[in-house]
């Protein structure tokens, strides 16, 4: 069996069903990248893996264990850093090391913590808490703690999505270079086609929801440690960008999405001049949209 | 320029000018003392027979008193004439009496003469119920630092609780419920029959069980909303770091609450402030409200205002205080 191994799974949320029959195995030092719209149910998958929720049905399985619980074995960097916004870089770290291997000496963690910051540029800023650090800068430390516990699989939920371009280039580069230096088995999590393929090893496209399951699996032959401008050039990845993203609006394929949503601007509706106003149907008062409760808008994805 | 000037001191001028109007209509209310005279009717004849015999230059005397006397000006009297025989000539005829829309609601001046003495020795201990106003003040501070204690100690627990659990706070939810809105007045006479066989401490013990369950709420329910409003990010970390249930308590869920449980604090605070006072009247204990209540009794009123600007200030700066700590924990 392989390294990571999910059977048939599926899960649903009420009745809404997200993630459906979902087969997937990745080898030992494997770079996946998973790619799929939002809200198809990508941090579902996530966390089915982390073992912080349990599948309807189906089987995850890591070296051959089921997975029914979170462990330090999977380290996780969360959508949304998830830093502990009362501790500092350094003691967000920490705490994550001391909890993994209680039985250092106190300068093994430090030196531990300490090398792992280094990792990823972040020694001026070891002493900083969260809310003073840049959306990247965050990041980083989210990737830090996570590769600070020596985990066999790390688990990369958009770590990318909320960064601006240019941080977000330098952070592709960053994960790139700590994965060749590491040869962690990752698996990355994006709804970024060109992030997923210029990363990865094998690229996943996740068909959208509900119901989301995952489609074919993209090997990306392309040599490591891969040249961002040169990479634009190879027929195989403009080949493979177009494959992907075709099967994803593929599966999106005759779908209409009804969003409902509650009005909220502009308030006053304009008035309707057609209509006479005779005594008995003129209103004195402007009709305000907030009288109208909902709406429903049809939109073509 | 000058108009910059004077916005860079609004934050000053208009609380001031706030203050003056407040204080202009409680002098416009009050009582003030004047003299009026015994017999309203013949008074002014009787006052110059009086006069004239008693003094050897009477007639030109009354030249001056009459007037006065006759608008009701007899205080003006009183002041030229303080200490001469004059005034002894002209006492018998007039009666103090206190004037204005609530008479017998002391004036600035007169709120300020008999409080001074209370502020000028703010330690003084002159008798049990006779102090300097600080000397009480701290009294009733100590009492509600004790009685505040007791609120957190209770009350945090049990906000953690209901906040972890769906099942305890379905079972407790009414009770709580009920007991809030019970006032201290209430809750009282309960703990004095609650301690009554602490002989002489149990007016202390009352009014400390009294502060608790009455200061608590704030406490018990910010804590449980904030257990409640802890990110599942936050726990998730704990969870894939395999963090003990004490480490996941004091490490992630205990900072995770504290901006909500220190709101909780300063609420509190200013309840037990609230209560303390209600206790002491109750009592009889020394402290601020114990004073007031004395000082009601014994017709001595200006001291009541006196008290009141004591017990306002004091829970001011108390909530100053609290919102600086609470201030500390938001940003954390
Ligand atoms: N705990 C939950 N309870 C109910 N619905 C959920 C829950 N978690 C996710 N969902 C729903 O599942 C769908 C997929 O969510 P998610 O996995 O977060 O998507 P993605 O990460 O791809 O954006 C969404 O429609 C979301 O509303
Ligand atoms: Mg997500």
């Amino acid at each position: 069996m392989a390294f990571l191994e999910l059977k048939n799974v599926s899960k649903s949320f009420g009745t809404s069903t997200v993630l459906k029959d979902i087969n997937l195995s990745i080898e030992k030092g494997e770079f996946v990248a998973i790619v799929g719209f939002s809200g198809a149910g990508k941090t579902t998958l996530i966390n089915i893996i982390a073992g912080l929720i349990k599948p309807d049905s189906g089987t995850a399985t890591l070296n051959d264990l089921e997975i029914t619980e979170p462990g330090p074995d999977r380290g996780i960097v969360f959508q949304n850093y998830s830093l502990l916004p009362w501790l500092t870089v350094y003691e967000n770290i920490f705490l994550a090391v001391d909890q993994v291997n209680p039985n250092w000496t106190k300068a093994k963690k430090q030196e531990h913590v300490e090398k792992h910051i280094a990792m990823v540029n972040l020694t001026p800023a070891r002493d900083k808490f969260p809310k003073e650090l840049s959306g990247g800068m965050r990041q980083r430390v989210s990737v830090a703690r996570g590769l600070s516990i020596d985990p066999q699989i790390l688990l990369l939920d958009e770590p990318l999505s909320a960064l601006d371009a240019l941080t977000r280039a330098t952070l592709q580069d960053e994960i790139s270079r700590i994965r060749e230096e590491t040869h962690k088995t990752v698996v990355l999590i994006t709804n970024d086609p060109d992030e997923g393929i210029y990363l990865a090893d094998r690229i996943i496209p996740l068909t959208a929801g509900p119901g989301a399951t995952l489609g074919p699996s993209f090997t990306v032959d392309i040599p490591h440690p891969r040249d961002r401008k040169a990479i634009n050039h190879y027929e195989s990845f403009k080949k493979l960008r177009r494959d992907v993203v075709e099967f994803m609006l593929n599966s999106k394929h005759d779908r209409h999405h009804s969003i409902t949503r509650k009005l909220v601007l502009p308030d006053i509706e304009p008035e309707d001049l057609s209509v006479p106003r005779t005594m008995t149907s003129w209103r004195k008062i402007p009709r305000r949209r907030s009288e109208v409760k909902e709406e429903t808008v049809e939109v073509d994805l | 320029m000058n108009e910059n000037w004077l916005k860079k001191i609004d934050w000053l001028i208009l609380p001031l000018i706030g203050a003056m109007v407040c204080i202009g209509l409680w002098h416009a209310v009050a009582g003030k003392k004047t003299y009026v005279l015994k017999t309203p009717a013949s008074g002014l004849e009787e006052m110059h027979a009086g006069l004239v015999q008693a003094l050897p230059n009477g007639e030109e005397v009354w030249k001056k008193v009459k007037p006065l006397v006759a608008e009701g000006k007899t205080e003006q009297v009183k002041s030229f004439a303080n200490g001469t025989k004059i005034w002894e000539a002209v006492e018998p005829f007039v009666e103090e009496k206190r004037v204005g829309l609530i008479a017998a609601l002391p004036n600035v001046g007169e709120a300020w003469q008999s409080s001074k003495p209370y502020i000028a020795e703010p330690f003084a201990k002159r008798g049990e119920l006779d102090q300097g106003i600080l000397r009480f003040t701290w009294l009733s501070l100590i009492l509600v630092a004790k009685g505040y204690t007791l609120a957190l100690l209770i009350g945090t627990p049990i906000g953690f609780f209901l906040g972890l659990s769906k099942s305890f706070t379905k079972m407790t939810d009414p009770i709580i419920q009920v007991l809030r809105p019970v006032s201290p007045l209430a809750w009282l006479p309960l703990g004095m029959v609650l301690f009554l066989g602490a002989g002489k401490n149990a007016s202390e013990l009352a009014a400390l069980f009294t502060i608790a369950i009455c200061a608590m709420w704030p406490t018990v329910l910010n804590t449980a909303v904030g257990v409640r409003a802890i990110p599942q990010d936050y726990l998730n970390v704990a969870k894939v770091l395999k963090l003990s249930r004490w480490k996941t308590l004091t490490k992630v869920m205990i900072p995770a609450t504290l901006p909500y449980m220190f709101t909780g604090f300063r609420l509190s605070l200013g309840i037990a402030w609230l209560v303390i006072v209600a206790a002491e009247m109750l009592t009889g204990r020394p402290g601020v409200g114990g004073f007031l209540w004395q000082e009601y009794n014994a017709l001595i009123y200006e001291h009541i205002i006196l008290c009141i600007l004591t017990i306002g200030i004091v829970g001011f700066a108390l909530d100053r205080l609290m919102s600086v700590v609470e201030r500390r924990f938001k940003t954390a």
